[in-house]
């Protein structure tokens, strides 16, 4: 057994910016775990640009931030396993893992989760009809293409109008495929609205919303679907559906933070985002076990994992200088129209000011957001609009958190 | 002119007017410059990064990403695509190297660094 | 020329092939598709049967009752992975089911099945908490037990290779002509296969083998099941199997855990289709479903990570057929096995064997036979330390492909290496779990295919997902 002050597993967008933050707060003896041979998690193989606009103010492809965060690494001589897979933590921070060398076991002195996420399987989706070649999910089709160089189809029809769905639509495009539909089986897609604009709209690819794939067809490969609307219920509409030939089923149906390892670990999940819960440090309810990034909730923009990601690694870094927050803790909790409120408890005497990260439940026009404890309110936010597929961050003041002793309620209403 | 769009230049997709007509464009909706200068371009002269990749031929299933340094004007994604898709590369190649020099007014560079 | 040649890779005619290889015999196994096990064998409940339910008097009921335990020690030998968990058979509150309870239970002493017993509702909860509160009567069966039947199948057919039998894959059987010694087994491909003896084990297509050599006295009926596997978060929701009484809804759907640590529940009420017929529905999932939770109510069914569809090769006269072909002589059919052949599979063999002895064939044991096959998971099975001391010598076992199974490359290897060899992504499946996970292959395909590329000295637009043209690349960009 070795040890480390942290160990981070993952080496992606949020592992590499926790590692960082760790070491820039002055906690240096910091290792990365990463299973691939490479830093930079999915982002190596979304190569499209987009990325850095708010966190870095230029916009850059996905290697590019990468590249940027792994810079910073190296810089820093933080050592980095490649290849190396994480397969325990226990709640004592002993962190197994497994590469051509052997098994390694580190004792650390604080664990950052930072696992990400998976795509939602065509099983889970629990899609009718046959089981051919040619259906993959969209960010395996992502990654033969882009970071293998192989052709996965000719002929496309996608489910699920997430972002990597219509970011794949437009690279198929690129590449000569026939995008024939996008389908969302939400009456609203939970994709990026520029994404829409810039990935079907520019290569004219129709978006059919409240609309799923009713069967799969074809013994070897695919070579068709049935596709047909939904009710509200949403149960197929048998009067329309209808048969699109192609070759190729993408599936951008959702993402999945990967809590295997969190769940052995004894850590509470908190069964709307599928992430640990957390307080404003991204503490577990593990002592000295941190989440961030995806494995903690599915963001859209990678810049907001990275700064997740510093907040979690600097909390790692107070854990082992020993000044964490303690003292009282209040819950949050979502209301009208908030699906979920991350972190899921908040120190009152923190002494510092405590961003709040929520999604709505449903696409509103111009909402005002209130942060209550009790009858107290903490904060308020206006926003022109408010979509389940974009997160929103709510600042409460120090010196208003203070004084909360209630559950801290996040509610909008419509304006 | 008369032509709602949304704006793609950040994630925030502001719906955006656009009003008038010849160099005389009004835009509305947008949160920032930015956002105004893209729907004047939009009506006038579309433009649009292109993202791809380049074959390694000196390594084995080894891809390079690669983009325009620019965005280039929206009519030629395809021209440009062509352009990328005959293109090789041999490793070792930094980020930021030219892969294909002066296409529609910018060059297509790497966005990996392949050792 | 073949001593004899099987037409069927399923669980039936691997396990004949296995049972065959102790001879000084020469044996060629045929199967159509890419592997073996692709047919009924690969999509049912895994369910070791105790033997109550067959009709006292007919060959299920003396298969059954002989082929429990035979099952276990081959699967021993083979190192199959099994589990004897038990079974519940549950009446659900009506005096018609509780009867039949009882029923089964008397059919099960004529039978001559041990270990059965009758248990209250409440006994039963005891020993199972999640039980559904409705369950008033339940028949405990203890010597049941679940097994993986397509890993049953491919140690099996390993072990038989390994001791000398020859596997011809995509090896569609189109024909079958008498020739002076014996037969040739004719392939849609041409290729052609000389035995004097022919066993066919053809599973949903036994009817149509049995009609190239003009016999026409049996008519299979396909039937097909649709099932849904939940992840292992839910395997443990029960430890026994769970049946119901059959109802006028059917045999009744099964919940239960299997022998990788999932929960699979199913089968629906069986329909006829076509013998390939393996698509899934969204009325029959439903279906699976709601009468799941008549047992479980506890089922978290948005812990699906895969449905499937599976097909019985049933005949009208509900039991199996094992006897010599009418038409013409040294042949011999082994058809019509639904449930329980799974369970019979070793008793099925050794009495096809005895009746190939009672056609002719002369069966001399060998020396040299190995009954032993080496277990497929040792690794996975050793300890931190073991693994640590293996990796350092094989460090291909320190690369983990497949995260959410936890299997390395080196395990992948080895399944594209040995008998019988994995051809495809599907193939690599069954053998290592690698893509049975949650992710369901998302991650490890794209690894997994060049593995497979790699070991055959093929292109990776060459790998297919299960055989043919079920191609998962058009090319290279």
């Amino acid at each position: 057994m070795i040890t480390h002050d942290i160990v981070v597993v993952g080496g992606g967008p949020a592992g590499m910016a926790a590692a960082v933050a760790a070491y820039d707060a002055g906690v240096t003896d910091v290792v990365i775990l990463d299973r691939e041979d490479s830093v930079g998690g999915i982002l190596r193989q979304c190569i499209h640009n987009g990325f850095g606009l708010h966190k870095l103010g230029r916009e850059l492809t996905g290697p590019e931030y990468a590249d940027v965060y792994r810079a910073e690494v190296e810089k820093r001589g933080i050592k980095v396993y490649l290849e190396t897979t994480v397969t325990a933590v226990t709640p004592d921070r002993v962190v197994t893992a497994r590469n051509r060398e052997g098994i390694l076991k580190i004792k650390a002195g604080a664990v950052v989760l930072a696992m990400g996420c998976r795509e939602r399987s065509r099983g889970a989706l629990n899609i009718s009809g046959t089981r051919p070649a040619g259906v993959y999910s969209a960010g395996t089709a992502q990654k033969l293409i882009n970071c293998e160089g192989y052709m996965v189809g000719r002929r496309v029809v996608i489910l699920g109008s997430g972002d990597i769905g219509l970011i794949m639509a437009r690279r198929m495009s690129f590449e000569g495929a026939k995008v024939e539909a996008v389908l969302e089986i939400m009456p609203y897609s939970g994709g990026l609205t520029r994404n829409i604009v810039q990935c079907l709209e520019d290569y004219d690819i129709p978006l059919y919303l409240s609309t799923t794939v009713a069967e799969i067809h074809g013994r070897e490969r695919v070579t068709g679907v049935t596709i047909a609307e939904v009710d509200e219920r949403r149960q197929v509409k048998e009067e329309t559906k209808r048969y699109i030939p192609c070759d190729t089923v993408l599936l951008s149906c959702g993402l999945i933070p990967e809590n295997e390892l969190t769940r052995a670990a004894g850590i509470p999940i908190d069964p709307v985002t599928s992430g640990a819960l957390v307080d404003e440090n991204r503490e577990t309810a593990v002592p000295g076990i941190f989440a961030c990034g995806n494995v903690l909730q599915v963001h859209d923009l990678v810049d907001y994992v990275s700064d997740e990601a510093e907040i979690a690694g600097l909390g790692a870094a107070d854990f082992v200088k020993g000044v964490g927050p303690a003292g009282n803790t209040v819950e949050t909790k979502a209301g009208h129209g908030v699906r979920y409120v991350l972190p899921q408890r908040v120190h009152t005497d923190k002494g510092a000011d405590v961003a709040l990260f929520m999604r709505v439940t449903e696409p509103f026009g111009r909402v005002r957001f209130t942060v209550k404890s009790g009858d107290a309110v903490l904060a308020t936010a206006v926003r022109l609009k408010a979509a389940p597929g974009e997160m929103e961050k709510i600042v409460v003041k120090n010196e208003k958190l203070a004084a909360a002793t209630a559950p801290i309620t996040v509610s909008l209403e419509v304006l | 002119m008369d032509r709602s769009l949304i704006c793609i230049i950040c994630p925030r997709g502001c719906a955006l007017h656009v009003s008038g007509e010849g160099d005389a464009l009004t835009v509305t909706g947008n949160a920032c410059p930015k956002g105004g200068q893209y729907a004047v371009d939009e009506c006038t002269h579309p433009t649009r990064t292109v993202t791809s990749i380049v074959r390694v031929a000196n390594r084995e299933d080894t891809m390079v990403s690669v983009k325009t340094a620019a965005p280039i004007p929206k009519e030629h994604i395809f021209d440009v695509m062509q352009k990328i898709r005959a293109a090789e590369v041999n490793a070792p190649i930094e980020a930021g190297t030219v892969i294909l020099a002066d296409l529609f007014g910018t060059d297509v560079i790497a966005t990996k660094t392949i050792r | 020329m073949f001593d004899i040649a099987i037409i069927g890779g399923g669980v039936i005619g691997g396990m004949l092939a296995r049972q065959l290889s102790r001879y000084q015999l020469s044996v060629c196994l045929l199967e159509k598709e890419s592997d073996v096990a692709m047919g009924a064998t690969k999509a049912n409940s895994g369910i070791v049967h105790g033997g109550y339910d067959p009709e006292p008097g007919t060959l299920k009921a003396k298969l059954n009752a002989e082929g429990v335990q035979k099952l276990y020690d081959v699967a021993d030998e083979i190192h199959a992975p099994y589990r004897k968990n038990g079974s519940f058979v549950c009446a659900f509150g009506t005096p018609e089911e509780e009867a039949t309870v009882r029923a089964l239970y008397e059919r099960g002493l004529v039978n001559g099945i041990k270990g059965l017993e009758i248990l209250t509702g409440d006994e039963a909860r005891a020993l199972e908490p999640a039980l559904s509160d409705k369950v008033s009567l339940v028949l405990h069966v203890t010597n049941a037990g679940i097994v993986c039947p397509y890993e049953l199948t491919l140690a099996a057919i390993g072990n038989a290779m390994d001791n000398g039998v020859a596997l011809k894959v995509e090896f569609a059987v189109s024909a079958i002509e008498r020739t002076q010694k014996g037969f040739a087994v004719i392939a849609e491909s041409g290729a052609r296969v000389e035995a004097a003896y022919v066993v066919n084990c053809a599973g949903a297509y036994a009817d149509r083998i049995a009609a190239m050599v003009g016999d026409d006295f049996f008519t299979i009926i396909p039937r097909a099941g649709e099932y849904m596997l939940l992840d292992k978060n839910e395997g443990a929701r029960v430890s026994h199997t769970i049946f119901q009484v059959p109802s006028a809804e059917g045999k009744g759907v099964l919940v239960s855990p299997t022998v990788d640590g999932n929960l699979l529940t199913g089968p629906t009420a069986v329909k006829v289709g076509a013998p390939d017929h393996t698509e899934t529905t969204p009325a029959g999932l439903e279906t699976v479903a709601r009468l799941a939770a008549k047992s479980v109510p506890s089922v978290n069914f948005r812990q699906v990570i895969t449905s499937f569809s599976g097909v019985r090769a049933s005949e009208k006269r509900g039991d199996f057929i094992i006897e010599p072909a009418r038409s013409v002589q040294g042949m011999l059919h082994v058809a019509a096995i639904d449930s329980p052949g799974l369970t019979s599979c070793v008793a099925i063999a050794d009495y096809a064997i005895e009746l190939l002895r009672e056609m002719g064939l002369a069966t001399v044991e060998k020396a040299d036979f190995n009954p032993v096959r080496e277990n497929p998971h040792a690794f996975r099975e050793m300890s931190d330390e073991e693994k640590d001391a293996y990796i350092k010598a094989h460090p291909a076992y320190g690369k983990i492909v497949c995260r959410c199974e936890t299997v390395s490359e080196g395990e992948i290897r080895d399944a594209i290496r040995r008998n019988p060899p994995a051809r495809d992504i599907d193939g690599v499946k069954r053998r290592t779990r690698s893509g049975m996970g949650r992710c369901q292959g998302g991650f490890c395909m794209p690894y997994v295919m060049r593995l497979i590329a790699e070991e055959n000295g093929v292109a990776m637009e060459r790998v297919t997902k299960k055989g043919a043209d079920s191609y998962q690349l058009i090319g290279k960009l």
